[in-house]
């Protein structure tokens, strides 16, 4: 039997081989990647993942003239695993940078442990407001957006353009929903309307028959704030309780984002929501991009989608700004911070002091376009900060948004 | 102590087939003695991180083979007392300011005179009534915590908890350290729930999982003994949960969710129940397992499923009971 002698002595050389390539400094630049590919979340999970390989495979896996290796970890969207994978990313594969987590959940517990093992990490999603506000993280950069952003100019947009004076809020009770309703609140309150009605669903709500029942049928609108399976449900109940009908639907947008738009029917037209992406974009970026995921994953792009590509913009950016030499971190986070990818789908992006994005905000109308539901874009916030029109320090003395 | 214990060893694997039993027993506790008391130092820290997370969940496995295998009483709600300990070392540290002694004390008094309170109601009941009263208490945590946003942080959880080095003022850095320190607690506790089980309570126990009726026509006060095993086993998951904040240093519902509270019982039921040293199997086994899995292939969690499955049908005793004779 030489078989067993020859595969002890190839997984030696094969495992020297490795040890001796990891410390050449020309290796493969390597990137963690966390987000959940299993659980109730994984279909976001993919989504933010497909985006990022697609940009991976328009460069070619290269980069600042090295080579780009990804290594994707499970989160689960469980914070402790996610705890544990970032370790293993870092100690075990000694990855340059990571990127990924999507619940505030998770984005909260990443935070320290990427502030005390000063590695630059790139959050693509997840949008708890006070990550680049009080908390003041230094060594995340964050590209995608806070839950507050899109709804403080939304606020105004309902009062002003679309003449809302009385809402009722209905959305899911946790951070995400208290910030995304806490921002609307606040600039359609101080344009001079009433938030007369809130309500506070469980994440895990099945049935939303005993919310409709509560609502007030003498309100302008209703904003709602649901994701994946409950913004199915609840759209679908609006309209069978006769609400549609009655009470215009208005929402953040993730409400009607297009993980979700496909699977919905006419319950869905006219309803109203704001978000700094829509795969409706009229732009040459946003065309190329929609169709070109549409061409490999045979779906719409959803805004996790377009997170990660654009995220993945950025991070090369920072790489090519670098010549590739990424293993001095502060440098490294520098560049993320200093980068300016252009075309992304979105439109253009730049990090604030904080480092959030300001950003374009669109108001999207949902339409039937040649058979299929779209986000139509009906009015263009540009360069939107996370803190509105206010100024940082007023506006960081104020509390975080919350029930 | 060596001469009763030995013969006992004897007597319970006595009949052929018994010699490879312990044989192939003291090699596992043998190579994993080894690998826990003089790896640390050698692996990397991940792994050394892996390693910690075992000998924690170890304690909490061990802790529900007291309840589950000992007593027979199925909680499924056991990783309640676990992270309500976690909860309030988190909440002491970080919205009083309180000591490393004051978290510590805080925690395990929490945890313990919480299971004290659940265990005046549970102590009445058996079987799948247990079961089914366990699993409502440990959601009503899990809402509490998820809900309770003032004090719990909600979903977000409370993070920025000192780590073990500067809450004590001891030189503890780094994850080596850590792990000294994780598995001392885990033999202090691993001593006392073995000095439990093997003294006359923890047999009184096991009379009781064999047949209560005939425990109590012998005159023994069942629902005392029943509740005092549901406090003691509330009592070392706070240990756990107490080392496991400082761990993470963050705390957050997933720690006290059903799912935490299933895999727990799996970790018990893989291992071997009543064995003490089958749960300390299972937590490793399930750790080593998620990790080693994961890292290799996203249908990691249907690898997982097919080895619960065979694991149950080759050794439905668990493997530590593996080849024993019935």
């Amino acid at each position: 039997m030489r078989t067993p002698r020859s595969a002890v002595i190839a997984t030696a050389l094969l495992i020297a081989g490795v040890l001796l390539s990891a410390q050449t400094p020309t290796g493969p630049i390597k990137i963690g990647f966390l987000v959940p590919v299993s659980g109730p979340y994984a279909q976001t999970g993919r989504d933010i993942l497909n985006g990022f390989l697609l940009l991976l495979d328009e460069i070619g896996y290269r980069a600042g003239g090295r080579e780009i290796e990804l290594i994707v970890e499970d989160t689960e969207a469980i914070p402790a695993v996610a705890l544990t994978k970032a370790r293993k990313l870092l100690e075990s594969d000694q990855v340059h940078l990571m990127a990924g987590g999507l619940l505030s959940s998770t984005g909260y517990a990443l935070a320290s442990f990427v502030d005390s093992m000063q590695v630059p990490m790139v959050y693509p999603v997840v949008s708890a407001d006070d990550l680049t506000q009080r908390l003041g993280t230094k060594w995340i950069v964050r590209t995608s957006y806070t839950g507050s952003q899109p709804n403080h100019p939304f606020g105004e947009y309902a009062y002003e353009t679309l003449g809302y004076r009385t809402i009722a809020t209905i959305a899911l009770d946790y951070s995400f929903g208290w910030e995304s309703v806490g921002g609307f609140q606040r600039t359609f309150e101080e344009a001079g309307g009433r938030i007369t009605q809130q309500m506070w669903t469980p994440v895990s709500v099945h049935d939303f028959a005993p919310y409709l029942a509560q609502i007030s049928r003498d309100v302008d609108a209703v904003y709602a704030l649901f994701l994946g399976r409950s913004t199915l449900q609840f759209m679908r109940q609006y309209q069978e309780y006769g609400l549609k009908d009655r009470i215009p639907l208005i929402g953040a947008g993730p409400t009607t984002d297009e993980h979700a738009l496909p699977f919905m029917g006419d319950e869905a037209l006219d309803v109203v929501t704001a978000l700094h992406y829509s795969a409706a974009l009229d732009t040459p970026a946003n065309r190329a991009f929609a169709g070109a995921y549409r061409a490999r994953y045979n779906k719409l792009a959803s805004y996790y989608a377009e997170s990660m590509y654009s995220g993945g913009k950025w991070v090369v950016a920072a790489i090519e700004a670098l010549d590739g030499r990424v293993e001095d971190r502060a440098a490294l986070l520098k560049a993320l911070q200093d980068a300016k990818p252009e075309g992304l789908p979105r439109g253009p992006v730049e990090l604030d002091a904080y480092g959030n994005p300001l950003e374009n905000v669109y108001v999207r109308r949902v339409e039937r376009v040649n058979g299929e539901l779209q986000n139509t874009v009906i009015h263009t916030f540009p360069r939107v900060s996370q803190f509105w029109i206010y100024t940082p320090a007023d506006y960081l003395a104020q509390p975080l948004y919350a029930r | 102590m060596v001469a009763p214990d030995a013969a006992r060893v004897r007597l319970a694997s006595s009949g052929p087939g018994s010699i490879p039993l312990n044989a192939w027993r003291l090699a596992v506790v043998l190579i994993l003695g080894v690998v826990f008391i003089a790896g640390p130092p050698l692996f990397s820290s991940y792994w050394v991180g892996l390693l910690t997370q075992m000998v924690i969940l170890a304690i909490l496995a061990m802790s529900l083979d007291i309840l589950l295998g000992y007593t027979g009483l199925p909680s499924l709600g056991h990783a309640a007392f676990f992270g309500v300990a976690a909860y309030a070392v988190g909440v002491l540290a970080t919205s009083y300011g309180a000591g490393f002694w004051t978290c510590v004390v805080g925690g395990l008094l929490i945890g313990t005179l919480l299971s004290a309170a659940f265990g005046l109601i549970l102590a009445h009941v058996r079987d799948v009534y247990f079961l089914m009263i366990t699993l409502a208490l440990g959601m009503i945590l899990w809402g509490l915590s998820f809900r309770w946003i003032p004090v719990t942080g909600g979903d977000n959880g409370i993070s920025g908890i000192p780590s073990l080095a500067a809450h004590t003022g001891f030189p503890l850095e780094g994850p080596v350290a850590f792990y000294y320190v994780t598995l001392l607690v885990f033999v202090v506790c691993a001593g006392l729930m073995t000095l439990i089980v093997r003294s006359p309570f923890g047999l009184t126990l096991r009379g009781i999982r064999e047949n209560e009726g005939r425990m109590k026509s012998l005159g023994f006060n069942t629902w005392l003994h029943c509740y005092l095993s549901y406090v003691i086993a509330g009592a070392f998951a706070s240990v756990a949960g107490v080392v496991w904040a400082y761990y993470n240093g963050f705390v957050s519902p997933t720690y006290l969710d059903l799912t935490a509270s299933s895999e727990l019982f799996l970790m018990v039921t893989l291992g071997g129940p009543a064995t003490l040293v089958g749960p300390v199997l299972g937590a490793a086994a399930i750790v080593l397992l998620k990790n080693v899995m994961s890292a290799y292939t996203a249908r990691w969690l249907f690898i997982l499923g097919v080895v619960y499955i065979v694991a149950i049908l080759a050794a439905p005793k668990g493997v530590w009971n593996l080849g024993r004779r019935q």
